[in-house]
Formats: C-alpha cells, structure tokens, sequence
C-alpha cells in the first residue's frame, strides 16, 4: 500500500471528507467488516411473527437459512411498534435457539428422586389413561341435590402466551371431560 | 409504562411531544418517571384514595362534563329508598352479612318504576321472593352474579326513574357526592402520602385537559389490580373518567396495560373457570338447569347482550356439532357446572388437601410466578399426577428436588408421590396462530420452522389428547362420557399431523347455514342453524380471509390503521365510540371528532367502525316493551349495559359494594383513615396453616412491600432468566429501599438483606435508593421495601422468590391475589435448612401468628 492511499483509508479523514460525519458508518469500517453481509440479507426465508413477551404486540421478521431461526427483528410495518423491540423482544432469537431448552420428553416416576427419558407416544397414552382415571374418580353428578355433571378431580393452569386457537381447544375438551377448575395466568 | 411495556410507550412520548403532560404515579422512581412532568410516589395499594380525592375534586367543584353525564350515565337514576352508604354505616354498604361476609345487592337496586308493566312486574315479584331467601340461597345467587359477569353489565330489571336535573337525594349524582366528600387532598394525603399540592397539580391537569375539546387517557396494569380492592380501583377510574366525558372518546379511556401476549385472549377465548368463550357464564348449578334458564337474565333485556340465546345455542353448535338439536336443548346438559369459586387459589387449597389430583400447567410457572410459593409447591407435591409443558424446566417441573421445601426439609423427595410428565413445547415461531394484545387486536402469526425433537405446539397437544381419550373411550355407553364422545373434534392436519389453526381460528369465527364463514354476530341464530365458537370473535374470517393476517403497512394507511390485524368486536377500535358524539349525534368538537351522525346517508359514520346501531338515529326512542338491540335508544351508547348507560353507581353485579371504597390492604402498617371498617369486608382469604397473615400495625412486620418487574425480565422468569442476553443486562435479584429505611435497619448498598413475612422469608442483594421515597402520612413516616419477582432456583441467574412471601388473600369480584402486604427487613443472608423454618416461627411467635405445629408442615 502506497503512502497516499494508506492515507486516503485512514478512517479519521474518511470520517472528516466523507458523509459519515459521526463516525458510526462506513468511515469506521476496515476491509474485512465492508464486505461482511447481515444474516437478515441471506435468508432463505422471512416470516411475519408476532412477539410473545408482553401484550403490546410488537410484530417481528423471523429470519430463517436452511430450516433454523437465524434473526428475529421488529416489523417496521406495524402501526403499534414502528419496527422497535424492548430488550425482551430483541432477544428472542435466544428465546427459541437457547442451548438449555428441553427438547426430549422427561418423566419422574412417583417417589422418584431422577428424570427419566420417556417415548412422547408412550407418554401421550399415559397422559389420556391418567385423564380417564382421575376423571372417573372424581366423577360427580350432584351436589347439594342440584345436578352438576363434573370432575372435580382435574385442573388446569395454562400460560398467557397460549394461542387463541390453543385457548379454544383446550376450553373445549376440558368442558367436554367435566373439568371446571380451568384457569389462566389472566386470574393471578 | 416505560418499563414493563416500552414499545407501547413510544406513543406517550408521542404525545408528549405534541404538548401532552405525562403523569406518573407509583410507589417507585422508574424510566417512566424519568420521562413524565410529575411523578407521584403513593403508597402501595392506596390507589382509591387518590382517585377518590379526584372524583371528589370534580364533584364538589362542579367540574364533570355535564351535558355527557346527563345522557350518558345513570347519574340521574334514582336508587331505592332501602340503600344505605358507607357514610351511614362507618364503612359498610347495607345489605352486608357479617357471618357469610357477603352482600345481598338487593337495596342497591333502580326505584322500582311506579307504573311497571308485565315484566317489570315479574321482576318485581323475583325480588320479593329473594327477600324471603335464607343466606345459603342468597349466598349461591350472590356468588353466581359476581362470577359470571364479563363483557356486558350485568342485568338490571328496570331502567328505572330518572332525574336528569341530578338534584333527587336518591339520584346516583347526589349519592356519589356525598360518598366521596370524605375524599379530601388532606385525607390523600394521611392516606396516600401525597402532598396537597401535588395533588392539586394532578387535579387541575386532569380537568383542564378534559372536555369537548380535549380528552385524557388512564394506564394501568397490575398495581391496580392485584389487590383485594382490585376491581373497585379500576371502578374508580371509572367513574373519574365518565364524569370527566372522557370514555368511548378518540384519547380518552382506561388502558390495561395487559403483561403477556394473548392475556386479553385468554379471557375471551377463556381458560378461565367461570366463563365460556365471549364471556358467556359456566352455569351454575343453583340457577342453570336448562338452556331456558341459562340464558333467562339476559335474554331479551336492551342492547346486544339482548341477543344472548344465539351466542349460546351457536357456541353449543361449535362444540357438539349435528348431536346438538332443539330437542335436546342442544345438548345444554353437556356442559359442567360451577357451585361456588373454582379459581385457581382455592383449587390449590384443593390440592393440598387431596380433593384434586391431577393438573395441567401450561406455559405457566406458578411455584415462582403464584403468591404464596409454598402452598403451590405442597399442592403440586400432593398430587396424582402433574403434566408441565412448557421451553425449560422451570421450578414448578422440579420442586420435588430442589425446591425451597426440600431446602429445609418440609418436603422429602422420596416421600412425594407426584407423577411427573415434563412435555417440551413449541416456540412462538414454530407454530401459526393468533395473539389477542392489549387493545383487543387479534395478530396471526406465521410458522417459521418446525418445532425441534419432541416440542409440540398446545394445539397438537390437546388436538392428540382428545383424540386418544376419545378412542379409549369408543363403545362406551356409560353417559359420563356422551359429551367427550359426540365431541365435535375433527380438524384438518398437515402433512406432519399438525392440526391446522386457521381451520380452529374459521371455527372461532363461525359458520352460516350454508356452512360458509360468517362475517357479524349480528348473523347468530337461536335455531341451530349457525355455529361460532366465540361470538364476539365473529368477522375475524368474514369472506373466509383470515383477517388476523392482515399487514397493510402502517404508512399506506390512516391513524387508525383498520387493515392491521383485526379488533374485536367488528374490527371496532375504540369501544362505545357513540359517545364521541353529543346527544344529537354531532362531535363534540371538531378537533375531537371520530363517529358521529350522517343525516343525508342516514347513519353513523367516521374514521372507526360506529360501535352502535348503524343506522339508529339519535332521536329514536324505542317502543315500550322492545327487546334486546331494538331496545337501544339514540342516546344509549353502551349498548352491552341493559339501560344504555355506562354506570357510575353499579346497582348489582359487584361483590364488595356499589361504589368504591378506600380499605386497607389486609396487612398493613397503619390504621383505615376513612372509615371503621379496615379491610375489604367482602374480600376472600385462602384460609389454610400454609397461609398465615402478619397482623396489622404490630411493631414485628412494620414496613409495606410491593412486587413488581423489571424491563429485562418477564413474569416467572422461565422466558427471561434462561436467556444469556437478558441475565447480563439484570444478573441478580435484588431489593430496593429508601435510605431512611437504610439506616433504621443497618442495611448496606449492595450488601445482602432478609425480608420475612408470616409466610417465610427470602434473601436479596440491596439497593439503597431515592427511587423509592419514605412517605409521610400524617405524623409518621411508612417504609416501603421494592421487590423484583422474577427469580427461582432454576436458570442461568438465580435466587429466592419474593411471590413466596405474599399472602393469599383475593378480590371477590375476581379472585385476584393482593400483592401489597407487610414484612420486616434485617442485613444479613437468610439462614439455611430447617433454620429458616426455624427463623420464621420465631417472627410469627412474637406477632402473635398461631399456626398448630401439626398444621404448619407440609400438609399431607
């Protein structure tokens, strides 16, 4: 590299001669950083979202390169949020890649003092056995004299970032089984 | 604001940059604060007071918005000659049981009309009959009315006399008036620990930014309702607004600043006890026997709740689709009943007790996001069986070994007989669906990879259960399981077996006799002949388009972006928005014009969607006798309330009192300034050994504490304390008093200190700061100590849980925990094991709690 243009790629003169006034542009960056490409320009794929924090309702971009998340970012279309993200919403990329998400079914056994691993099928049939059972057990035609057609051997208490769609199924069969101590994050 | 919802701030600061004044007013010093023109430190769970000093202020100074409340209110409704206040009965309303603790509503009613027709007559009579009820009877009517109210008001018998010159004594204007007399800036201040002139300043901003001309909004989240005065807070509001003419108009309105992303969802669309979708009642096993009588106290009273058989037989169609029949009451028996309180506290007792042994916890964390920590982790730890679903493995998955009982050695491992099924679940981003926020709207989510190994999203999880449950249960003639069996249960899968949500959301929605989606709940029939699974969901897929979906980008639109998501009820964004207009259908201002009356067209036009009658005329009186919409008057925009009205004097519905009442919370360090009567008469303990109550004013738990979040952590901490980003940027639990508080007691900054109550006690790191400031109320200073709730012993950061020191003592209304209570704080790390059982005994021996040495343990 010659004197002058070692000169002319100084930063602090691109910063004095250049637009970049402030010196958080393109007068600070070197070679290697001018040619780095954001992971939001080589997705494969962006999806409309919607963050799952708080009840704002921010929309978010889900960026995703060959079938993994790879950025999440506020939705400058949105008339709510205008594109930003609070620190919550912004780390949400880590919400859904966290290295310490379970993703194996875990099962502790009555007086068991370890988890153990369980097939999600086997799993799933025992769940719907421990349903029947408790439901029957509990089974309650009256009380009171006065007809009441329930379980009260069942209950519930589901999260506040639960689907609409979810709500309704889950309402549903709950109803369906008897089951009236259903509850919601919305009560506490 | 600006801490717990800071995207949602933006739009203060918004108007505070076209000449808004931003009031902030909260125990604390936060960003918020920082921010606002005034910020007004108040002590924790006095909120009544405060806004009671407001109504007071504009009443006494003749300041209400009076043309509005003439028209638009039941100020000039006059009540019953029986009706006693507070001020008669040193704070108590009549009607009060002291041995049921309850209220009989029955002399808060409108004066019955002095010339009644059929069915007023009728009423009357039901009235007479109540009056003879023993107080079981009125017990089960009492309960029933305070758990199955939601979107609408509940009925009222008669519209009742009306003064519109509010001058009658027994008009609900001239009532108010003297209710809140008492509600003095030198009272707030004995109360609240607000100095006059602060309270001055709020006063006159508030008024004079009220008006014709201009409006003010109100935002709230759970310091309002988190307590056991929790409804009555947000009443007063309430009232304050109305009278001030500030509700249904365009910057106007009480905002619930709701703290989870489909947590208005989950209440229309509820997995709530005492409420089936579009906030239809559970019946109640006293009352509701048949379709008949479910429906019978709303069925044909004025306005759209009016309509309440077609909401019902519809919402009975989605669930037992062609088994449903006019013969069978559309299989109406099929549906459980409630007796009582069923929420979610008192079936913990429940558990504990060996009355209910198997439990779903879905997305939720409550042995660190619940009160009173212990008594969930001893009810988790006496069941059958527990399913937890959810992206970590959070506390409430692992109590059984590592929870704070195995700590100190109440609860042994090996001796809980809990099954537990840990089932991981789907993100966010691997699943389709629909979040409700804050104001009503409903936002689709697209599916933007697939969920990893065994995660699975709610939908398939309960798509599956039902699925097997039912074929185990194929054949069966046994007529406990009819319901589960003609079950409408099919949906359509992908090619993974993922059911497919829009089918569910169509569903929601509802279907017309062709089958195809509906487009209005107008369109709901009695017959049978549609279907909808929430009916103020109705139109979210009008012209079979998933309206949720809609992106129209902020900038192709107007201010109010109506082609952004959908808003129930009708893509509407503002509710009651006719009283935008005056009596006679015009703005009120130009400059605060939204809907008002088109007399050329022939309707009510505007930026919104008009949330009245579209072509009602401002001057229609309705026929004596019509029923359900066509009872709606041209100067009746509350079109749910069965007068009209929007009510600053409740007649029934209510639990604790047809008007607002400042009480103590159950602990707490001084004595009720207002009234005799120190606590919420009517409130709920859970009473159980586990839950033992510090008393009140004793020199043993002598300071307030009050829990709230940070911006950097969400509720429980599952989906904040195991993200690296968020854990660095707040790595530890912590506590925050006042430097008064800080000498008294010897703490140090960024020592460690132990706060205890009667429940246990905790240890965190100490934060000495003006944030939080010593009130003064009268001759005497009130310590308040700050808790951040977020943390457990599971994730990357980890600590105590302050949730483990508050008790358990709810509104009536709504069966919400009061989060305020009274501890004391000492330096010091917290002792280990069975020392700190140890410790805490020994508080509660010198505050003179009792609790049998065979109750306290672990309860099994």
């Amino acid at each position: 590299m010659g004197a002058k243009s070692f000169v002319s790629s100084w930063s602090l003169l691109r910063q004095l001669r250049g637009r970049d006034l402030l010196g958080r542009g393109s007068a600070a960056m070197s070679a290697r950083s001018a040619h780095l490409e954001p992971r939001t320009s080589t997705a494969d794929n962006v999806v409309s979202s919607v963050c799952p924090f708080c009840a704002v309702g921010c929309a978010q971009k889900v960026f995703v390169k060959d079938g993994q998340v790879t950025q999440i970012e506020g939705d400058p279309a949105s008339p709510i949020s205008r594109g930003r993200l609070c620190p919550k919403g912004s780390a949400s990329k880590q919400l859904v890649t966290s290295p310490s998400r379970v993703t194996k079914v875990r099962y502790r056994r009555p007086h068991g003092t370890e988890w153990e691993e369980l097939d999600l099928a086997t799993a799933m049939d025992m769940i719907a056995d421990r349903v029947i059972e408790t439901r029957k057990q509990f089974w309650e035609w009256e009380a009171d004299g006065r007809r009441t057609r329930r379980t009260l051997g069942i209950s519930s208490l589901g999260g506040a970032t639960l689907d609409n769609e979810e709500n309704y199924l889950m309402k549903k069969l709950y109803t369906a089984m008897g089951a009236i101590q259903i509850e919601n994050q919305a009560r506490i | 604001m600006a801490e717990a919802h800071p995207v949602g701030f933006q739009w203060v600061m918004e108007a505070k940059r076209r000449g808004a004044t931003v009031i902030h007013v909260d125990p604390r010093f936060t960003r918020t604060s920082a921010v606002a023109d005034l910020h007004v430190p108040i002590r924790a769970g006095s909120d009544i007071a405060f806004l009671g000093g407001l109504v007071n202020h504009v009443l006494s100074n003749d300041l209400d918005f009076r043309e509005y409340v003439v028209a638009y209110t039941n100020a000039a409704s006059v009540i019953d000659s029986g009706f006693q206040d507070t001020e008669d009965l040193d704070g108590l309303f009549s009607g009060f049981d002291p041995e049921m603790r309850l209220y009989d509503p029955l002399t808060w009613r409108y004066e019955p009309p002095e010339n009644p027709n059929e069915e007023e007559q009728e009423r009357i009579g039901e009235f007479a009959r109540a009056e003879r009820d023993t107080g079981e009877q009125k017990r089960s009517h009492q309960a029933a009315q305070s758990e199955s109210h939601g979107s609408g008001g509940a009925p009222v018998s008669w519209k009742g006399r009306r003064d519109e010159t509010l001058r009658h004594p027994r008009c609900v204007f001239q009532i108010l008036k003297r209710h809140f007399a008492r509600y003095t800036p030198e009272m707030v201040q004995a109360v609240c620990g607000i100095e006059p002139d602060q309270f001055r300043e709020v006063a006159d901003s508030l008024t004079r930014n009220s008006g014709a001309d201009r409006t003010t909004a109100f935002a709230y989240a759970v310091g309002w309702t988190q307590h056991a005065t929790g409804a009555q807070m947000i009443r007063t509001a309430s009232i304050l607004q109305l009278l001030l003419g500030n509700i249904g108009r365009p910057g106007g309105g009480i905002m619930a600043l709701r703290g989870h992303a489909s947590i208005q969802g989950s209440t229309d669309i509820p997995t709530l006890f005492n409420i089936l979708p579009g906030y239809l009642p559970m019946p109640h096993s006293e009352q509701h026997q048949s379709l008949d009588e479910w429906v019978r106290d709303d069925e044909g009273k004025a306005g759209f709740w009016g309509n309440v058989r077609s909401y019902s037989v519809s919402l009975l169609k989605a669930y037992w689709g062609d088994a449903a029949t006019p013969e069978n009451d559309f299989c109406f028996d099929y549906l459980p009943r409630v007796s009582g309180d069923h929420s979610n506290y008192t079936t913990v007792k429940a558990q504990i007790e060996g009355r209910c042994k198997g439990y779903f916890l879905v997305g939720e964390n409550p042995a660190v996001g619940s009160s009173n920590g212990k008594m969930q982790r001893l009810g988790m730890a006496n069941l059958d069986w527990l399913v937890v679903r959810d992206l970590q493995m959070i506390e409430s998955a692992t109590f059984w070994k590592d929870g704070p009982e195995i700590e100190t050695g109440e609860l042994v491992t090996e001796d809980i007989g809990t099954e537990v099924f840990f089932l991981p679940a789907a993100s966010h981003v691997e699943k389709a669906g629909s979040f409700t926020q804050t104001q009503r709207m409903l936002q689709w989510r697209d599916k933007a990879v697939d969920p990893p190994g065994d995660c699975r999203s709610e939908l398939d999880f309960y798509y599956e259960l039902g699925q097997l449950i039912r074929e185990k249960l194929a054949g069966s003639t046994d007529e406990m399981d009819r319901p589960l069996l003609d079950l409408a249960w099919e949906y359509p899968v992908d090619e993974h077996g993922d059911v497919d949500g829009q089918a569910v959301l169509r569903e929601i929605n509802g279907t017309g006799p062709d089958g195809t989606a509906l487009s209005a709940y107008t369109q709901l029939a009695a017959d049978g002949s549609t279907s909808c699974g929430c009916w103020i969901y109705c139109g979210v897929y009008a012209d079979e388009v998933n309206q949720a979906r809609r992106r129209k980008p902020h900038w192709e639109q107007d201010d109010v972006a109506l082609e952004w998501g959908w808003v129930w009820p009708a893509n509407r964004r503002i509710l009651y928005n006719r009283a935008s207009a005056a009596p006679d259908g015009s703005p009120w201002s130009e400059r605060k014009k939204h809907v008002w009356w088109d007399s050329e067209q022939g309707k009510w036009v505007g930026a919104d969607v008009p949330d009245f009658v579209p072509d009602r005329p401002p001057d229609h009186v309705p026929e004596d006798g019509a029923k359900g919409p066509d009872a709606i008057g041209g100067t009746d925009p509350f079109i749910m309330q069965t007068d009209g009205k929007a009510w600053l004097f409740a007649p029934i519905g209510l639990a604790d009192g047809p008007m607002p009442v400042h009480y103590e919370p159950p602990e707490s360090p001084v004595h009720n300034s207002l009234y005799a009567q120190q606590n919420n008469p009517a409130q709920r303990r859970v009473e159980h050994p586990t839950n033992p109550i510090n008393p009140s004013f004793g020199e043993t738990f002598p300071y307030v504490f009050t829990t709230y979040r940070l911006t950097e952590h969400h509720t429980s901490g599952a989906m904040s304390r195991t993200l690296p980003y968020l854990t660095e940027l707040q790595p530890e639990p912590f506590c925050e008093v006042s430097p008064r508080l800080a000498r008294e007691r010897g703490l140090e900054h960024l020592g460690w200190a132990t706060i205890v109550t009667a429940r246990t006690a905790i240890e965190a790191r100490v934060l000495v700061t003006d944030r939080l400031r010593s009130l003064r109320l009268g001759d005497r200073f009130v310590e308040q100590v700050g808790l951040p709730y977020h943390w457990g012993v599971n994730g990357i950061t980890r600590g105590d849980s302050p949730n483990d020191l508050v008790n358990v003592t709810m509104d009536p209304n709504v069966y919400i925990q009061e989060k305020v209570g009274t501890c004391d704080i000492q330096p010091g790390r917290r002792p280990r094991g069975p020392a700190l059982t140890a410790y805490v005994d020994d508080y509660r021996r010198r505050a003179g709690v009792h609790i049998h040495p065979d109750e306290g343990g672990a309860g099994r």
